[in-house]
């Protein structure tokens, strides 16, 4: 039956300038792909790469849609005429897609992403996107290790991360990115492995590097988005600062014991970690996991919910952790939120802000001069291996344990006493002045805090503190004495 | 390049005005010339589904253009591509408008935002649907 088709005037070029155009088929269908054939430059402006016709192609038989008919099995008789119709898209703008096709899914993805791919919320897109997408992450310890593995198994296609460490044991209890096997490693690489291992598909890029002022600006540059995984406060401004001068969203978390905290600081669209936190706690205030223990699954929670953030991110989503701080207690199992607002003072993102480039993070955080003993300050040291020499030899001595009970249940040096910090200037008659007090913590800085305390109390006799703790009398005096 | 009067990029931007929070949408009426698109009217459409069609759709429905040419013919014109606004978005064509698109048309997307209109630029596919370039917008005076 001959058929005629009018051809729509944007593809008449493909078609020697014809506006209609008669053949000879049964069906629609026929008719399209006797027309697509005879004019090929044409097809891929109608049909998709699996031949359907794309979806905002319309195809109207005598004025009557034929998705309403039969499809493309419509029949057609003669002298019946054929229109293709256009629906015009609209819709959101990602910036980032202007001039950018997304990378295609082989079938293989396909299939490892479909539960991602029946919801329109993600979709062959949003897939896609993801795909396009790449992600820094900032140390793989406890946050970072359900942040990778979750972005790796998403399909978050480049992913990047950046630690300096070796896997010890006491990692292992929340690390869940290494394992056993990898103790001794450097934790990038056990990092990559266990990604790799995840998701083939992606790719893993290591820095082993300690971020810095120096490096951060360039490391940063390569990627989409940043995920904080840190765990001490230098880092944390330092990460916060990269990001807004690099115009980069910063997926934060943290983690103490039960609580952990989570947002999304992202300057150009609301607070930063600033405009929450000005300034840094004074040095030794809030302790670091490490002094003061994590539950094992907080970081699971905190870094999942990271995850979660960034992968919205990616996808376009709303209702991003933007302008808000998520603070989450895992002991009565509670989550609360507090709104935040960007501080127009704030000396990074603010109307007139003042840091225009990276400083010196240690400083500002005050923590190099916590760290190295002031010259005038006439604390008295002794080592762990000096410590046990005068033992032996018989001297006169007493030591003080100033850690906590539980700590003292994991291990001890034999034959102290334990006074827990808190309590070592109201039980200060229980210690000897006229025998000279060895004080001891599990590092020395616990320790060192006592005897400034008991000082300050008006104590009378000569206190030592023991460098290095108790951990360095298991690794220089007694290894059967566990370290935790 | 797309020749358009002033009148009728001042008619887009009000419609987009109008219209914000919402997208506006409409046809750019003309002819197709040897030296580029010549804009003579345009041809505002109704948007009466704001809600349920805030992500990723379609802003004109096939009736809805076919109504336009119809119109169009009966003013010995052609429709020459469209335009809509990004309600506090850049004026910039989306992958998701790429992959709604043919060559040959004008895109003319307009930026908005609270009583005032951005950037308008118009876009014109590349012939093997790869991308969006922009296109040159001569502007009619008077």
């Amino acid at each position: 039956m001959p058929v005629t088709i009018t051809i729509p005037a944007p593809l008449r070029q493909f078609a020697n300038g014809q506006s209609q155009i008669v053949v000879e088929a049964k069906t629609a269908g026929e008719a399209l792909d006797l027309l697509t054939t005879n004019h090929s430059a044409l097809r891929r402006h109608l049909f998709n790469d699996q031949n359907a016709l794309r979806n905002f192609v319309n195809v109207y038989l005598n004025d009557e849609d034929i998705r309403h008919a039969s499809g493309p099995d419509t029949p057609v008789k003669d002298g019946d005429t054929i229109m293709i119709v256009p629906s015009i898209a609209g819709g959101a703008v990602i910036e980032s897609e202007v001039g950018q096709s997304l990378p295609e899914l082989s079938n293989e993805e396909i299939l490892r992403y479909s539960r991602h791919l029946i919801m329109p919320e993600v979709g062959m897109q949003g897939q896609r996107r993801l795909k396009a997408a790449s992600v820094l992450m900032i140390g793989t310890g406890g946050l970072g290790a359900p942040v990778g593995m979750y972005l790796a198994a998403a399909g978050v296609g480049r992913i990047g991360i950046v630690d300096f460490d070796v896997v010890e044991e006491s990692n292992l209890q929340r690390q869940i990115i290494h394992g056993t096997k990898d103790l001794g490693r450097r934790k990038i690489e056990s990092a990559r492995d266990r990604l790799r291992d995840i998701n083939p598909h992606i790719e893993i890029e290591t820095h082993e590097t300690r971020l810095t002022s120096h490096n951060a600006m360039r490391l940063f540059r390569n990627y989409d988005i940043i995920v904080d995984g840190t765990d001490n406060f230098p880092t944390r401004y330092l990460v916060n600062d990269a990001c807004v001068l690099s115009g980069k969203p910063n997926v934060y978390g943290s983690i103490f014991r039960f609580e952990g905290q989570a947002s999304v600081f992202w300057a150009e669209k609301g607070a930063c970690y600033r405009c929450l936190y000005p300034e840094p706690p004074p040095p030794g205030l809030v302790p670091s996991c490490a002094e003061g223990g994590v539950l094992g699954v907080l970081p699971g929670i905190v870094g999942a919910i990271q995850a979660n953030e960034t992968i919205k991110i990616i996808l376009g989503a709303e209702d991003l952790l933007i302008n808000r701080l998520l603070l989450f207690d895992a002991w009565p199992m509670k989550f609360r939120e507090f709104k935040l607002r960007k501080d127009p003072k704030c000396p990074v993102c603010g109307e007139q802000a003042t840091i225009k480039e990276l400083i010196d993070y240690e400083e500002f955080c005050g923590v190099a001069a916590h760290q190295t003993p002031q010259p005038d300050s006439k604390l008295e040291e002794i080592s762990a291996t000096e410590l046990n020499a005068r033992r032996l030899r018989g001297d006169k001595i007493q030591i003080v344990d100033v850690r906590e009970p539980h700590e003292f249940e994991i291990a001890r040096i034999p034959g102290t006493k334990l006074i827990p910090l808190g309590h070592v200037v109201s039980r200060m008659n229980e210690i000897d002045p006229e025998v000279e007090t060895i004080v001891h913590c599990k590092g020395g800085v616990r320790s060192a805090k006592a005897i400034e305390a008991l000082k300050r109390a008006g104590f009378s006799g000569r206190l030592i503190n023991l460098k290095g703790g108790i951990t360095a009398w298991s690794d220089d005096v007694d290894p059967r004495v566990a370290k935790y | 390049m797309i020749q358009v009067a002033e009148k009728q990029l001042e008619e887009i931007r009000a419609h987009g005005v109008k219209d914000y929070p919402y997208e506006c949408c409409g046809l750019l009426l003309g002819r197709y010339r040897a030296e580029g698109k010549v804009v003579t009217e345009t041809y505002p459409i109704s948007n009466a589904r704001e809600e349920s069609a805030k992500r990723n759709r379609f802003l004109i429905q096939p009736e809805e253009l076919m109504r336009g040419e119809k119109y169009a013919r009966s003013r010995d014109l052609e429709v020459v591509g469209f335009y809509h606004s990004h309600p506090d978005s850049p004026a910039r064509p989306s992958q998701y408008d790429l992959e709604h698109a043919w060559p040959t048309y004008s895109y003319i997307i307009v930026s908005t935002g609270e009583g005032h209109a951005g950037d308008l630029f118009s876009w014109e596919q590349e012939s093997d649907r790869s991308k969006f370039n922009s296109e040159e917008i001569r502007v009619i005076r008077g």
